[in-house]
Formats: structure tokens, sequence, C-alpha cells
């Protein structure tokens, strides 16, 4: 096997992070294709380390890990609070700014 | 294919083979799944693969990390605020957006597109390995630890005022300011006190059916002087007009159940009966 197939996944799960954010409207669902994301750029940090032999890649991952955390944290606080105000956890939801 | 400096194992290409046609699975499922609950179960089965597949490319401690932290800390967040929100909560199937849907599928397809082409298209330098040809080189927490502390010392300090700053605005962005005063025990009696000439009753109410025919929820309870304490039925019962009538005059309760009970047994005793 080669060790590009680990890229290759990394590519595939992206893409469906990706589409998960632009196709779901739960706000919930659209934080979890985030996450998705961010793992399989882990996923590919990881490959390039062992592929290169180079500890810097996974280093760069675990900032991922705990940025990713921080993130986690503080998007659902917002979404905890716009659903106490709006009743709704659903994207389409929330336009008060649109004219 | 595989260069000398790392030679991929036949388990471990059984386990890539095995595990990530079932990680695609299941983030198609976050795709397509409808209830938000299902969507994060998914996910978990998603980032415990990933971690598997991190243990087998010489990231042990990136794997252990990944259990912890995303499956343990990050989707128990996300259930918690699913449970929250509330776990029925699912998409709504209206378009905001004329043709949405297809634009974003075809984004989405097109992106997978150029990340495979790009994939298929560089050339990769052969693999070596995290430790190609040199056992007692970097050893995976050792090894991490010096770049983490020495390298990277920096972004580990500004990493770690970011967790602080997450934490503590999440505290900021969920708290609620309270807009009255706290009512302590102390401010509840008094206003008890306070509204006696209003008619509200310091002691508890009378419970309902004592000394009635029955003692069933919806039977008001008589008085001393045989008449009916509305009171004493439940307020909701009440409104809704389910409150059952009790007998009115003191002594004929007695009679009454026995005839329901036995029929016209008791015939005579009776009196002042409906």
């Amino acid at each position: 096997m080669d060790i590009t197939n680990y890229v290759v996944l990394a590519a595939v799960l992206f893409a469906v992070g990706a589409t998960t954010v632009l196709l779901r409207r739960n706000a919930i669902v659209v934080f979890m294709g985030v996450e998705l994301m961010l793992n399989a750029t882990n996923l590919a940090f990881v490959t390039f380390a062992r592929m290169h032999g180079d500890l810097t890649g996974q280093v760069l991952a675990f900032f991922v890990m705990v940025v990713a955390a921080a993130e986690v944290v503080v998007g659902l606080a917002i979404i905890v609070t716009i659903f106490r105000t709006r009743r709704s956890a659903s994207v389409d939801d929330v336009n008060l700014l649109k004219g | 294919m595989t260069p000398a400096g790392l030679e991929i194992s036949g388990g471990e290409t059984v386990l890539f083979w095995v595990i990530a046609p079932l990680m695609v699975l299941a983030a198609l499922g976050l795709l397509f799944v409808k209830r938000a609950v299902h969507a994060a179960m998914c996910l978990v089965f998603v980032m415990v693969s990933m971690a598997i597949l991190y243990i087998a490319q010489e990231a042990p401690f990136l794997g252990v990390v990944q259990v912890v932290v995303y499956t343990g800390a990050v989707m128990m967040l996300f259930l918690f605020v699913l449970m929250l929100v509330g776990v029925d909560a699912s998409d709504s199937l209206t378009e905001t957006i004329r043709g949405q849907r297809w634009i974003g599928l075809l984004i989405g397809i097109g992106l997978a597109i150029v990340l495979g082409g790009v994939v298929g298209r560089a050339a990769f330098p052969p693999a070596v390995g995290l430790n190609g040809g040199d056992p007692g080189g970097v050893a995976n927490p050792q090894g991490l630890a010096r770049v983490l502390f020495a390298d990277y010392v920096l972004a580990m300090e500004a990493v770690g005022v970011l967790l602080v700053t997450a934490a503590v605005g999440a505290l900021v962005l969920t708290h609620r300011r309270r807009l009255t005063p706290k009512q302590d025990q102390r401010a509840v009696a008094d206003a008890r006190i306070r509204a006696l000439p209003d008619g509200v009753v310091l002691t508890p109410l009378p419970s309902p059916g004592v000394y009635a025919t029955s003692n069933a929820m919806d039977t008001p309870a008589l008085g001393p002087d045989g008449e009916q304490v509305p009171q004493s039925v439940s307020r909701v019962l009440r409104i809704r007009g389910q409150e059952k009538a009790a007998p009115h005059a003191p002594g004929t309760e007695l009679v009454e159940t026995q005839a329901q009970v036995g029929g016209s047994r008791s015939t005579g005793t009776r009196e002042g009966e409906a």
C-alpha cells in the first residue's frame, strides 16, 4: 500500500465535511462538518510527518486539535445564546442583519 | 512503490482498507442522516477511527489526544448542546436560497475533484517514516515533547492563553444577567405576610377529598360545616372543569357510597338523595 492513500482519505473526508457545511441547516451539524474538516487536515499532517520523517507535522496537528477545542467551546456557546434568543438552531433563522 | 525507507506492513494495509471505507461511510452519514444526534454518533465513529489511524501511523500520542480531546471532550460538548437545544430539532427542508442544495452539492463534488487531482498529480518524496533507519532516533512522545517545548514553546504558551480566553468567552457568552433581585426565603415569606389582606393563605391548602366520599384528586374536601372547599382541588383541574361535585349535606356521603357500591340494599336509611 502506498502512503498517499492516507492523503486521499484525508481529501475525501475534507470534501465531505465541506459539503456538510454547505448543505446542512442545523447549526450544530454545520459545526460537526467543520470538525470533520479539521480532523481531515490533521490526518494529512500526521501522514506528511511520517512521509518526511519530521515530527513538526505532528506538532502542528496537536496545535490544530487545541485550537479546534477552543473554537468548539466558543462556537457552541454562540449557538446556545442564539437558541436562547431566537428559539431555533437553524442557520436560516439567524437573519437579523438582513435589510 | 513503497520506498526502502518505510515499509508499510500488511497488517497496516488491512487496517487501512477496513477502516477507511467505514470512515467515509460514517462521514457521508453526517451528510445524509436526518437527526442531529445520529450525525454526532457518526462523527464519533470517524474520530475514533482517526485515532486508530494515528496510532498506526507512528503517532501514538496524537491518537490518545484524539480520543481524549475529540471524542471525550468535544463530542460530549456537542451532545450536551444537542440536549440543551432539543434533540428533535431536525433540519428544515425549505430552501431560503433557491437551488442552494444543488449548488452546495456541486461545490462539494468540485472540491473533491480538485483535491483528488492535486493529490494524484503531486510528486511526493519517498516516504522515510519517523524512525527511518534510526531506531534510537525520535521516539514519539519524547521526540514530540522535545519539538513542542523547544522549538514551539512560544506557540505553546499562546495556545494556553487561547484556551483560557475561550473558557472565559464561553462563560461570558452563556451568562444570563439577572434582571430582578434574587428572591430569598425571607423575601418570599415577607411577601406572603404582606399579601394576607388579599386573601392569601399562609398555611398549606387542604388536601382534596378529606371527609368526602373519596380521597380522589378531583373531589373537593368538605369543611367542618359540610360545605365544599374549592381550594382543596388542584387549580389546574378547577380551570379545566374536571372537578367532581361532592355531596353537600353531611351524613349522606356514606349512604351514597353504599348505594354506588351495593345497588339499592340500604335504601331504608337514605335521606335527601337526588
